[in-house]
Formats: C-alpha cells, sequence, structure tokens
C-alpha cells in the first residue's frame, strides 16, 4: 500500500534554518543541513527547503545548502522559495533538488507550469498555494510569501495548474500557518477532492491527532510540519507510530 | 574497473551519481565513476547507469541528439553484455514502445509496452511516494525482505510481455512492475537513490552482480 508521507520543513533564510509563526517572527535554529541528516536518519520520507532569502545576492548559499544535503540525504528533496525561471530550476535540479516548488512565479506566468512540467517531468513540479479563506467553501490565493492578496480562487487555480501538468499541489493554509491548532481540513479536502495529483497539507498542526485528521477528513497524500519537528517536541517517529496506530499506512 | 552513469540532461543524475559515489565509496574495490555521454567512454564501461525522469518521448530525443550514444550503448550492453540498470524513465526506454502522450519506440530491449496506470479514481496519479515492493529471489535484491518500501514517482509503467522479465512488483492497486531483469540487463521503476538505506543496498547489490 502506498503510504502517507510525513515531510519536515526548513525555512531557510541565507543558508540558516528559521522558524515561520504566520510568516514572521523568525528564529533560528540551525544548520540545515545537519538538520537535514537527522530528519534522513529519523525516517522522514522527504524534506523540503523553503528559501525565504530576501535577496538574490544571498541566494548562492541556497545552492551550496541543497548539494551539500543532496550528497548527505538518500530522500527526495524538494527546494522553493523564490523560483521564478525554468532557468532556476534547472539550478536546483543541477545542485541535487529532486523536485521544486514555484509559488508566486506560477500566479504570475501561469504558462511557467506546463514549460516546466514539460521540460523536467510533472513529477519534478510542485505547485505551492498559500490559501486564505474568503468565505464559506471559498479561499483566495496570497502570493509573495503570503504577503499579497490576490483576487484568485484557490480551487480554480488547483484545477487548473493540474491541468497543466504540475505533479503535487503543496497547500498552505494562510489562516492556520504557525497556530497549531491542525490542518484546514476543509480546504484540504475540498482540493484534494477535485484534482488526481497528490496535495501536501501544510500550516497549523500542532499534535499527533491533527496528523491524523489531516489524512482522514484532509484527504491528504502527504502532511507537512516545521516547527513541531525543529523544537522537539514530536520525532518523526513519533508521528509515524501514532499514525500507525491509527490504521495509517506509513514507512516505519 | 569503469562504471559509467550516462548523461544525458537527465533530472536526476545528479542525485543518481551521489547514491552511486556514497556507496562505492564503502566497496573493498571500489569503481571508477564516470558521468559521460561520450560514446569511446561508453565503449570502455564495465557497468552502465541511464537515470531518467520526466516524460518517455522527452528522454528518448535527449539520447537520440546526442551523436553515438545510443549506438555505443547497444553494443556494450546488447553486443558485449556487460551490467546494465535502467532506472525509473530509463528503465521504461528499454521497452519495446511507449503509449505516454502518443506512441514512442523504446530499446526494444525487453519485450513489452509501457502504459498508463490504471487505478480506481480516489488513487492519485502519479503514483507518488514510498510502496511496498515483493520479488522474486534474485541476487540483485539481495538483503532486501519482502514488502520493503521504495520511493516511486510515475504515471505509466512497463508492462512486460513475458512474467519472467518483472522481478517485482509492487501495487496500487493493481500489480504495477517495480523492476525488470533480460540477462544482463536491470531496471526499477522506483528510485533508488531516494529509498534510503534499502535503496543503497539495490545499488550494492548492482555493484556487486556479474551477470552470467
Amino acid at each position: 500500500m502506498l503510504k502517507k508521507r510525513i515531510i519536515p520543513c526548513l525555512d531557510v533564510d541565507r543558508g540558516r534554518v528559521v522558524k515561520g509563526v504566520n510568516f514572521v517572527d523568525l528564529i533560528d535554529a540551525g544548520d540545515p543541513v545537519e538538520q537535514a541528516k537527522i530528519y534522513n536518519s529519523e525516517g522522514a520520507d522527504e524534506l523540503c527547503f523553503l528559501d525565504i532569502t530576501a535577496s538574490s545576492d544571498d541566494r548562492e548559499t541556497l545552492f551550496e545548502v541543497v548539494k551539500k544535503t543532496a550528497e548527505n540525504c538518500f530522500i527526495p528533496l524538494t527546494v522553493g522559495g523564490g523560483v521564478r525561471t525554468i532557468d532556476d530550476i534547472s539550478r536546483l535540479l543541477h545542485h541535487g533538488a529532486d523536485k521544486v516548488s514555484i509559488n508566486t512565479a506560477a500566479v504570475e506566468n501561469i504558462d511557467l507550469v506546463a514549460k516546466a512540467a514539460k521540460k523536467y517531468g510533472s513529477s519534478t513540479i510542485v505547485i505551492a498555494v498559500d490559501a486564505k479563506k474568503t468565505g464559506n467553501k471559498s479561499w483566495n490565493i496570497f502570493t509573495h510569501g503570503g504577503r499579497n492578496p490576490t483576487d484568485i480562487n484557490a480551487l480554480e487555480y488547483c484545477i487548473e495548474v493540474a491541468n497543466l501538468g504540475a505533479g503535487e499541489i503543496l497547500l498552505t493554509s494562510m489562516d492556520r500557518d504557525g497556530t497549531k491548532i491542525g490542518f484546514d481540513n476543509e480546504l484540504l479536502s475540498t482540493v484534494s477532492s477535485s484534482i488526481d495529483i497528490p496535495v501536501i497539507a501544510s500550516g497549523g498542526v500542532g499534535n499527533l491527532e491533527h496528523f491524523v485528521e489531516g489524512v482522514l477528513k484532509g484527504g491528504a497524500s502527504a502532511l507537512l510540519a516545521a516547527s513541531i519537528f525543529h523544537f522537539g517536541e514530536y520525532s518523526i517517529k513519533d508521528v509515524k507510530t501514532y499514525l500507525a496506530e491509527q490504521n495509517i499506512a506509513v514507512r516505519i | 574497473m569503469k562504471l559509467v552513469i550516462i548523461n544525458y540532461g537527465s533530472g536526476n543524475l545528479h542525485s543518481v551519481h551521489k547514491a552511486f559515489e556514497a556507496v562505492n565509496n564503502n566497496l573493498e574495490n571500489p569503481y571508477d565513476i564516470v558521468v559521460t555521454n561520450t560514446p569511446s567512454e561508453i565503449l570502455n564501461a564495465d557497468k552502465l547507469v541511464l537515470p531518467g525522469v520526466g516524460a518517455f518521448q522527452d528522454c528518448k530525443n535527449s539520447i537520440n541528439k546526442i551523436d553515438g550514444l545510443f549506438e555505443s550503448l547497444e553494443q556494450v550492453v546488447i553486443g558485449e553484455k556487460k551490467a546494465f540498470m535502467g532506472i525509473c524513465v530509463g528503465m521504461q526506454l528499454l521497452a519495446e514502445k511507449s503509449l505516454e502522450f502518443g506512441e514512442f519506440e523504446g530499446f526494444g530491449w525487453i519485450p513489452g509496452e509501457v502504459v498508463k496506470i490504471e487505478a480506481p479514481a480516489d488513487y492519485k496519479i502519479p503514483h507518488m511516494g514510498w510502496n511496498e515492493v515483493t520479488f522474486h529471489n534474485h541476487e540483485l535484491l539481495n538483503n532486501i525482505s519482502q514488502n520493503t518500501d521504495f520511493y516511486f514517482v510515475h504515471s505509466y509503467y512497463f508492462k512486460t510481455k513475458k512474467n519472467e522479465n518483472c522481478i517485482a512488483t509492487t501495487n496500487y492497486p493493481n500489480p504495477i512492475t517495480a523492476a525488470v531483469l533480460k540477462e544482463n540487463i536491470f531496471g526499477t521503476q522506483f528510485h533508488p537513490e531516494k529509498s534510503h538505506n534499502n535503496g543503497k543496498q539495490i545499488i550494492i547489490n548492482f555493484l556487486k552482480w556479474e551477470p552470467s
């Protein structure tokens, strides 16, 4: 049986791991390569790096981090943040990323999704969507790391990028991010039940039960979390053991 | 001994290279690992690895664009029977044809065709993530337990004409070919380079393998 994936996400700023609470208030939490090695040995199913480096001058540090991580971790590595062009994707893949996640650039230029999927294969292209609730069963997407609102309906956008060849949707609830009150399972299930490609749940996980709900109520194929792993509240193994006890298939 | 990893611009080249290097460094008699697309280097290879991600036809075109690449591969693998391993699309290319986005010819080294995964509507496509593999005993699967999880990412799979060429399967929920074997030609649909310690074990097995 295909396993539900547990994916620790590291926010990286100028080559260092930071934690985001509602995308602000950053706290330094260490060296990404060292953290990646720990997650790799603990049984993480994939790793995700989100580069939040503001200055393009500092972007080179990310490539080094990706390269070193890929040399040490033999599980899939997704890298996102500031990916704007085919050339950006190419460089990340060349440095050892297995998948690249695209957020703002895909909203601004939807053709990029089709072009990237055609060039590197759908399985390489993750579309990251930051969604905020606007009404009953309705969410709009935000760009630029959650700073800029748009009029774009999240569900319609997810369906469109799936049709254009995206391999996966990384779906973050802006309302839940950093709150630790659980995933927005209504958002997750609305999107997941409308598209064929896998949906990765993100934003709001605070305890073990939240992971279970993300699968059973949200219909997520994979569960992404940041702070609860970094600060040692739960280990990857804790999460997997708990999911297994609830009869959810995980790789132990 | 020289192991050649074929470079035709495949997205997983770097990952494959790093995983083979990590395993190779721990061998008593490590291989000289070369990443290349030069026919003269390929003709001198003792073992070959063909990575691959993306669409079948794009990979095939990329190979065809490199002068003499396919011909040198064919000479070493079919003519001289050197050990060969294809990964993901690198394995699918061994088929006679693929039905992905049309109908395209493969290498034709193993009879069969590449077809879309048929699964019930509530099964996500691509088949992405860790799934259990069952297999027929073979030295290429030494030190791997039945039902071990490997990492898969694909929407099409290699339906072999002969059962004997399919040495491992996974279920989604229908059986899907996970590994193929014909004489000196081995291929995995899953990504050993991304399958942590069990993936490394597959690479060790391949490096030790001496097809008769």
